[in-house]
């Protein structure tokens, strides 16, 4: 039995099930993101102060977000993403020119980036719990732990995915039909729009927690 | 269109799948709308048990219940929290969506399965350990959660471990109807089979595509709301804990500065739009069955469809009238009572439309047309006692009354529980190729509406009078209430008469195992749409068609003039011009 | 995306890519830069969502082919984007109608 339209487009809606799917998926992540934004504007309109909580050296109540959070860090950690979204649209194009090689260099590359956000992500929490803050501190730490950890849970997501697809998920190409290498391109395609999202969520993500 | 004519049968030449990949890991939509339909009707089974022991103590306070003892107020508690939440997530939804929208929404578009069959399989275990997990809160210290369906905060965060099983709960049920809504919106835009255009799908598949934009949209913001609660249970932030907050035990040792009102907002952007989640399904049904009982086309079908899609958008700007006695401000008060006044015309528009469906037609009294016909006063009745609590002005006396009890349990039991009922009997000849007895179906019918009926009605009364909800004595310990408490014995009574009217029910399921009842026709019930004119004599296999129909006309053309049959179904071609042009009208 | 492309057509937009990433690179410096201006509230939150808003665009419709993509997807996107959209004014709106938050924003510059 073969689902129709699963590797060529529908004529009249020109996308295939999953192109479709996936968006889907990201409308109802961008409301669970949009959600949690929500809310975080609602805390913090209602607070009576922001962030609501002292500074770690001078023991002062800090004005600025950036008197807690690394800005640095975060900055790096954006640039990091971005680069790994690059890399991934270069292994998808890899893949559209039929270059196997290129597509698991450039797709290696962005699976190392992703895991160096985590990196980074552990030392900057780290750096937090080790001058006695936790979530529990303050509802603006608390809203930062749960948006980039869940950001953070994306992150790992997109990584196994990545890996499957760098590992023994490339069958599909090494081995298949050019109906399979089709079929593979697209997957590549579907992951590269998820993990595309998780960086956008964090385009928005770092100015709104860590610099206003 | 090539792919459409890849030979669906081939299911039938792979070697024979074992136990377990065909009846509990399958991938046919067919079987796994029958899993969500029986473990649906398991869970509503259970929360009614779940209202029987509560209406026991309403009846006659602390009066011991046989083999259980005299209910505590944490169980009564207990109770009234999960048995919401279970009729809603665990019973209603799974049911019409889970199981109705699976097993017909493929076989009425022409499809030969879902868009992502696997990912439809992933759907029903989330919800399967969804709701193991609420069943086990049971057992863990202190028990389920007892902050009501709702999960109010600051209650809901400080309360017992069942309210931390309650949110993982959640999170697997959200993730489920996510997973389902993301397939059937695809199912729906992508594999609609040629000819099947937008405006020639049932109002049924109409109704589950609204719904399922319903879930997508709606859920993820309680998913949010989740996983806040969770923070501040799990990791003792205070997002929905204001400072200063004192329990019996003394002032909260916790940050502050979060806000109640956050959860209420977050909650109720889903819970809103659930209602209509649990309706329009509901309502899909009924007009398959009126249209298939009139023999007539539905009245006003494309307005039907227009008011359907109006609803599904408004659905999401309505949510703020359940927090009315907030404090909300008085201009965005006015906003949602406006929001919420509009939102009741489509559907108006959607009700008028089925009773006028009837007029003029030859109408066959069969069971799931007396259980549709049922639908429309009861859906009336619920439709028209949400009006006053849609003004701010007559909420705020009757906020949190049992007349709001009354008025939602009118919507979802007597209304969507007997368009279930419609459903079951309408679609059990095709599901399991046999036949249901009619008199033990009436019996049924009958007995479910009036016993409905006596227990919810009253609750409108007692609600007006000022009987809070969520009582343990059912308002035994205030004076006002001493009119109306007597109706609390006839309510019971009547819950009782309800449970045993579903005996007939559950022994003509049994009964229809006999093999005399075996389904002779394919199209059962002479219907015009593809799941039934276009797929063979139960068992249908995986693959759903012999050949893949093609779609001609519009749904439901009973009785037309001059055509000299009784009905035109869909995947019938026009006889004198051959295969007709119109196929696929280029929507894109 | 079309289904079919040339190379020379994936090469071409190989260098739209590269161009993208350098924009954004640009893009987040800038908005570091702006955040260490010590601007109030208002000011400063329309500075980052604006520049914020320019690098999701340029995220979505180069990185995610949404400039080339068909009218579904769109139709979808269109959608959640004006249910959030509704979703935050409606959250924002609720709150400055309850007059002593209101109130407490005027004290705080930011309303």
């Amino acid at each position: 039995m073969q689902i129709p339209y699963e590797v060529t487009p529908r004529p009249d809606t020109g996308v295939n099930n999953a192109k479709l799917g996936i968006w889907l998926f990201l409308a109802s992540e961008v409301m669970l993101f949009g959600g949690l934004f929500a809310a975080y504007v609602f805390l913090r309109m209602g607070a009576d102060a922001w962030p609501g909580m002292e500074t770690f050296d001078t023991h002062v109540m800090a004005t600025r977000a950036d008197q807690i959070l690394s800005v640095p860090l975060a900055t790096l950690n954006t640039v990091i993403l971005i680069a790994s979204s690059v890399t991934m649209v270069l292994s998808w194009a890899a893949l559209k020119m039929n270059n196997f090689k290129q597509f698991r260099l450039q797709m290696g590359l962005t699976i190392l980036l992703a895991l160096g956000f985590l990196v980074v992500k552990a030392f900057e929490y780290g750096d937090k719990f080790s001058h006695g803050v936790a979530p529990e501190t303050s509802n603006f730490l608390g809203i930062y732990f749960v948006l980039t950890g869940l950001h953070a849970v994306h992150v790992t997501g997109g990584i196994l995915v990545n890996a499957y697809f760098w590992g023994p998920g490339a069958k599909m190409w090494t081995q298949g039909s050019v109906r399979a290498k089709a079929h593979f391109t697209n997957r590549i395609e579907v992951a590269g729009l998820y993990w595309h999202f998780v960086d956008l969520v964090w385009i928005f993500l770092f100015p709104m927690i860590y610099l206003i | 269109m090539a792919d459409h004519h890849a030979a669906p049968h081939e299911a039938h030449a792979e070697h024979k799948a074992g136990f377990w990949r065909t009846y509990w890991f399958s991938t046919d939509h067919k079987v796994i709308g029958i899993q969500y339909g029986i473990t649906a009707l398991a869970f509503l089974l259970f929360g009614f048990i779940l209202m029987l022991l509560m209406r026991w103590q309403l009846a006659s306070p602390g009066v011991e219940i046989p083999f259980l003892g005299a209910l505590t107020p944490e169980m009564y508690n207990q109770f009234g929290a999960m048995h919401g939440t279970i009729m809603v997530f665990l019973g209603i939804v799974p049911l019409a969506v889970g199981a109705f929208g699976n097993y017909v929404v493929p076989l009425q578009i022409g499809a030969i399965d879902m868009a992502f069959p696997r990912l439809n399989m992933a759907s029903y275990h989330f919800f399967f350990w969804g709701g193991v997990v609420m069943l086990a809160s049971f057992f863990v210290p202190q028990g389920a959660a007892k902050a009501g369906w709702t999960s109010y905060p600051p209650l809901a965060d400080i309360e017992t471990m069942g309210q931390t099983m309650w949110l993982w709960g959640m999170v697997l049920l959200i993730t489920s109807s996510l997973l389902g809504a993301i397939n059937f919106i695809t199912t729906i835009v992508q594999l609609r089979t040629e000819g099947m255009t937008y405006f020639r799908m049932p109002f049924f598949v109409w109704a589950q595509f609204v719904t399922a934009f319903l879930l997508l949209l709606a859920f993820p913001p309680l998913e949010a709301a989740g996983f806040l609660q969770l923070a501040d249970r799990l990791l003792d932030t205070s997002f929905f804990l204001p400072s200063g907050l004192v329990t019996a035990d003394g002032p909260l040792d916790v940050s502050g500065g979060g806000s109640p009102l956050l959860w209420q907002h977050l909650f109720w952007f889903l819970a809103h739009p659930e209602v209509y989640v649990l309706i329009l399904p509901a309502m899909g049904i009924v007009a398959e069955v009126l249209a298939n009982n009139t023999r007539k086309p539905l009245w006003g079908f494309r307005l039907m469809v227009y008011s359907l899609i109006f609803l599904g958008i408004m659905s999401f700007i309505v949510w703020a009238h359940h927090m009315f006695i907030t404090g909300m401000g008085t201009a965005i008060s006015a906003f949602f009572q406006v929001t919420t006044m509009i939102i009741s015309i489509p559907s108006v528009i959607i009700l008028s439309a089925l009773i006028i469906t009837l007029r003029g037609g030859s109408i066959r009294f069969t069971v799931p047309m007396l259980f549709a016909l049922g639908f429309l006063p009861m859906f009336g009745i619920g439709g028209l006692t949400g009006l006053p609590l849609g003004l701010a002005p007559t909420d705020i006396p009757l906020h949190d009354t049992y007349y709001v009890i009354g008025h939602f349990h009118y919507v979802v039991a007597p209304g969507t529980i007997l368009a279930l009922f419609a459903g079951i009997y309408y679609w059990f000849p095709k599901m399991t190729g046999r036949t249901l007895n009619d008199t033990l179906g009436k019996v049924h019918f009958w007995g479910t509406i009036i016993s409905m009926n006596c227990i919810f009605f009253p609750m409108l009364i007692q609600g007006l009078a000022g009987v809070s909800r969520r009582l343990f004595d059912g308002g035994l310990a205030y004076s006002f209430s001493e009119p109306v408490l007597e109706y609390n014995m006839f309510m019971s009574i009547a819950a009782a008469a309800l449970f045993v009217f579903q005996v007939p029910f559950i022994v003509n399921l049994i009964m229809s195992l006999r093999k005399d009842r075996n389904v002779k026709k394919a199209n059962y019930w002479d219907a015009t749409t593809l799941d039934w004119s276009a797929t063979p004599l139960t068992p249908v296999a995986h693959g759903n068609f012999e050949t893949v129909p093609h779609v001609y006309r519009d749904p439901y053309e009973y009785s037309v003039p001059g055509s000299g049959v009784p009905f035109l179904s869909q995947d019938m071609a026009p006889q004198d011009d051959g295969p007709s042009e119109a196929t696929i009208e280029v929507v894109a | 995306m079309a289904a079919e492309m040339t190379v020379q057509e994936v090469k071409r937009h190989v260098r739209v890519y590269l161009m993208v990433f350098g924009a954004l690179l640009v893009l987040t410096l800038v908005t570091v830069l702006v955040s260490y201006l010590d601007m109030s509230l208002a000011p400063a939150l329309a500075v980052a969502l604006f520049i914020a808003i320019i690098k999701a665009s340029l995220v979505a419709l180069y990185f995610m082919h949404l400039i080339s993509e068909r009218q579904v997807i769109y139709w979808v996107l269109v959608l959640a984007a004006a249910f959030l959209v509704g979703m935050f004014a409606l959250f924002i709106s609720s709150l400055l109608d309850q007059a002593e938050v209101a109130v407490m924003l005027m004290g705080a510059g930011v309303a």
